[in-house]
This record gives C-alpha cells, structure tokens and sequence, in this order.
C-alpha cells in the first residue's frame, strides 16, 4: 500500500475521536471528591463515636470497600466509573472494583483455577509494583540514613 | 472460473436456500430487530456460563436454518463454521449434536465470509450438494477474553466496538433456479498490516483490508462501484468507514452513497452507547441473514458486495507489542430473478 505506517498512524490519530480532557477532569474531580467526602463522614461519625484514629480510619476503610462490592454486584460502580473515569478508579473503591469483577467473571472456572489464580489479574500489578516501589523507598531511606543525610 | 489474483467467478452459482439468525436483548432493541428470527432475551440462553450460552445459540441458530428451509441434516454434506474463542469452543461444542462434518474456521470477525468464500467453493466444485455456513459472537464472552470481565469498571474510548451477541447460518445448495439469494463470485482477502497497535480502535485495524478486498475485487471482475447496488462491510464501524471512504476516494472511488456497514445498521450507536458500532463474527453473519438477504431476495437491491471484516487480534501479541492485521473476505451476492 503507497502510504507508510507512520503515515497511517498519524491520519487515524486525525480521524479518531477521544473524550473531552477538560470535562473528563471535571467529572473526575467531581466523583473522586464524593467518594472522599463519603469517606471522610465515615471517619468522622466513626471517630465521635469513641474509636480511637487508627480503628476508625480502618474501619473507614473497610466500610468503603464493602460499599463499592456491592455496588460492583448490583453493576452500579461500573455506571460510576463510565462517567467518573479516573475519580471512580483511583480511590480504593476502585481498587476494590478491580478485584470483584475478575472474582465474579472467573467464577465458572472453579475456585482454585478460576477466583484463586484470576481475582488478581487487573490488581495484580497494582500489588506488585506497590510493593516493591515501597522496599526501593524503603532502601532509599535506609542509604540515605545511614550517611546521616535525612 | 479464476478471476485475476484472488477472485472466483462461479459459472453455475451456488445458491443460498435458506438462512437464520438469532441475537440477544440488546440487538434486538436495535434497528434491526424486528428483522432477526429469534431475539432472545436471555442472555445465558438457557446454559450456566457465556461460552456454553454461545454454544446453545450456534446450536439454535443452525437447527432454526435447517427447519425454515425445510432440509434433512443428513442432506447437510460440510459445516463451516466459526467463532471468537480460544480452540473454537463456541463452534465445537455448539455443533456437536448436528452430527456434520465440521470445518472449523477463524477469522474473527471475517468468520462469515470465509464460510461463505469456503462453502460456495465446495458447493461450486461439486462436493457437496448442501453445505452450511454460520458464525456468532457473544458480547460476555468476547469480553472475557479479549479485554476485562464485565463487572469492572472502565471508560470505553469513543473508537471501542460492542461485540454483538448473535448468530447467523445460511445453507448454501448447488445451483437451481430458486432460492434467496446467488452467491455468483468470491474474493478471498489476504492479510494486511498497517501497524496499528490500538486494540480499542478496530475500525482502522481492518479499514485497509477492507479497501485492499475491495480494490482486488474490482481488478479481479473488471468493474468498479457501479456493478453494485450495495457495498457492505462487515464491522469497520464509524473510524473504519471514513478511512475506508478516504481510501477509496483516493482512488477514484465515490462509495459514500453505497456503502453501509453491519456494525452501523446493528445498533443504534448514540441512542444505545456502542461507540463505533457492532463488532464480531455474529455481527456481519445476523445483519446478513436479517437485514442484507431479505432484501438481495425482494429484488430492493440486485447485487451486493459482502465484505466481513476481521481484525486478527490476539491478547497474546498485542501484549508482546504487536500490531493488528486486519483481513476481510469479499462475497458477490446476487438477487435471483
């Protein structure tokens, strides 16, 4: 064909049409802010009810994963997604999200083959590099300590 | 008769004695869905899990064929048949109660032309009397494999397509003077790499193998847009379509007023959220045997260029940083005077 890749790549760039950053944006921060609100009354409530913080931020947290499993379940949280994108992502109800959806899909395969080796496909990853990002830091630290410059 | 590089002029064509086709709820809420047999609305169809609930809807689909054109199976020399699975678990398990012998076939989304390409050569050289061809897709279990279980939550891009839940079978008989339609020439693609690596924009995958079965198949006949009353793709959707359109005006081509594409008529892209539009071997094989074949038989439109269009993916390569070559199967389909 007389056009070259490159050539093609660039004019389906052209002719493809992609969200509106801005109000993406928007309707991120605008989900994102809802979602920690929410989380952020939960504390608070959890909190003047005598819990001391580090209890009432676990259960905080705890209260907002429940949350977005049975959303997940009742195929809400993916509606919330679609219009919230990263603002329903990022936070840990997201993060939940990601672990449920593979565990229901993945069901009919058993569960060892299926839950057991496929619930951490999509939050695999996100483990995986969470982990060892923190040892690097970690490390970082520990040198950094060790010569007394931190 | 061999025509040119890639093409088959068929001296006595094969004709199509009967067709069928079933989808889901969602085509059914679509524009075409009055045309389909049978829309059914639950999408399990019956079964535990999606793959055997597109195995059940391949089995419907072909005994439906069968019934409507008042056939024996026994009659049914070869299946050519095919779907989006991994080892063609839909197709293997779908057609193991019909007891014929099978040609299992890949070619994504092209599934239905290369069963119409294979089965009208068979039916043409006088090894078969009757042969079926049939594809389906389903939208959970192409979900499954190619991108991320339905439960998780992502923004779709605008370029992304909805695999169609459906299925279409035709029977194809040796030639006769009746029938729905004539299958009168073939043109078989072959693969075409323009290196696009976006797996959510399978539009301008397969727009350039599209225009290249295309362009073939003009060589190949000698003719050009003229000779049809209709050029329909397979599931280029709206990205595919205008590149394709761009392409062939760059030739000398004007298809804007021909040219309809089986992803776009399928559903309702704005009113029903499917982006580009319909993707999938069911999408092409249900529009055909719903939307294309009734109207090839009423005489509304007298010659149409089929076009099936495939995008080869496979999560494997496109993990290794692959690109997606795309193909598509050109078939002449004629009314029947």
């Amino acid at each position: 064909m007389e056009i070259n890749k490159k050539a093609y790549d660039e004019y389906v760039k052209e002719v493809t049409p992609v969200h509106n950053k801005g109000l993406n944006i928007v309707k991120a921060f605008l989900v994102g802010g809802i979602i920690c609100t929410y989380g952020q009354v939960l504390n608070t409530w959890l909190t003047n009810t005598g819990l001391d913080k580090e209890t009432a931020a676990s259960w905080t947290i705890l209260i907002l994963i429940a949350t977005s499993v049975i959303l997940t379940g009742l195929n809400l949280y993916q509606k919330l997604v679609k219009f919230g994108g990263a603002g329903a992502l990022v936070p840990i109800t997201g993060f939940a999200n990601s672990v449920v959806a593979p565990a229901v899909e993945f069901q009919a395969e058993g569960q060892v083959f299926g839950i057991g080796c496929k619930i951490f496909t999509i939050a695999g990853p996100v483990i995986l590099y969470g982990i060892f990002s923190s040892w690097l830091l970690g490390v970082l630290a520990y040198v950094l300590k060790a010569f007394g410059i931190i | 008769m061999q025509l040119g590089k890639a093409s088959i002029r068929f001296e006595e064509p094969p004709v199509i004695e009967s067709m069928a086709s079933i989808v889901g709820k969602k085509e059914g809420e679509g524009p075409l869905g009055k045309m389909f047999d049978v829309v059914e609305q639950d999408d399990m169809f019956g079964a535990d899990t999606w793959e055997q609930a597109e195995s059940a809807l391949q089995k419907q689909t072909a005994d439906l064929a069968i019934e409507k054109g008042n056939i024996r199976k026994k009659d049914i020399r070869y299946l050519f048949a095919g779907d989006l699975l991994g080892q063609l678990i839909a197709t293997s398990f779908g057609t193991v109660d019909l007891e014929i012998p099978l040609f299992g076939l890949y070619g994504a989304c092209s599934t239905m032309g290369e069963a119409l390409n294979l089965g009208a050569m068979t039916v043409a050289a006088g090894y078969a009397d009757k042969v079926m061809a049939m594809a389906s897709s389903h939208f959970a279990t192409a979900e499954k494999q190619f991108r991320f279980p339905l439960a998780y939550g992502n923004q779709r891009p605008y370029s992304a397509h909805w695999t169609v839940t459906g299925c279409g079978a035709v029977v194809l008989s040796k030639h006769r003077p009746d029938g729905i339609a004539a299958v009168t020439g073939i043109t078989t693609g072959r693969m075409v790499d323009m290196g696009t690596k976006d797996s959510m924009n399978m539009g301008a995958a397969m727009a350039p193998s599209a225009f290249h079965t295309i362009q073939q198949n003009f060589e190949d006949f000698n003719v050009d847009e003229t000779y049809y009353d209709k050029i329909i793709t397979g599931d280029l959707g709206e990205i595919g379509r205008t590149i394709l359109l761009d392409f062939m005006k760059n030739k000398g081509h004007k298809l804007e007023e021909i040219h309809t594409d089986c992803g776009l008529e399928i559903y309702d892209n704005k009113a029903q959220d499917t982006h580009a539009g319909g993707s999938g071997c069911g999408c092409a094989a249900s529009t055909l045997c719903s939307y294309i074949l009734p109207k090839l038989k009423s005489g509304e439109w007298k010659r149409v260029l089929f076009v099936p269009t495939g995008a080869l993916l496979s999560t494997i390569s496109f993990n290794e940083g692959a690109s997606i070559p795309g193909i598509a199967h050109g078939v002449v389909l004629e009314h029947i005077n």
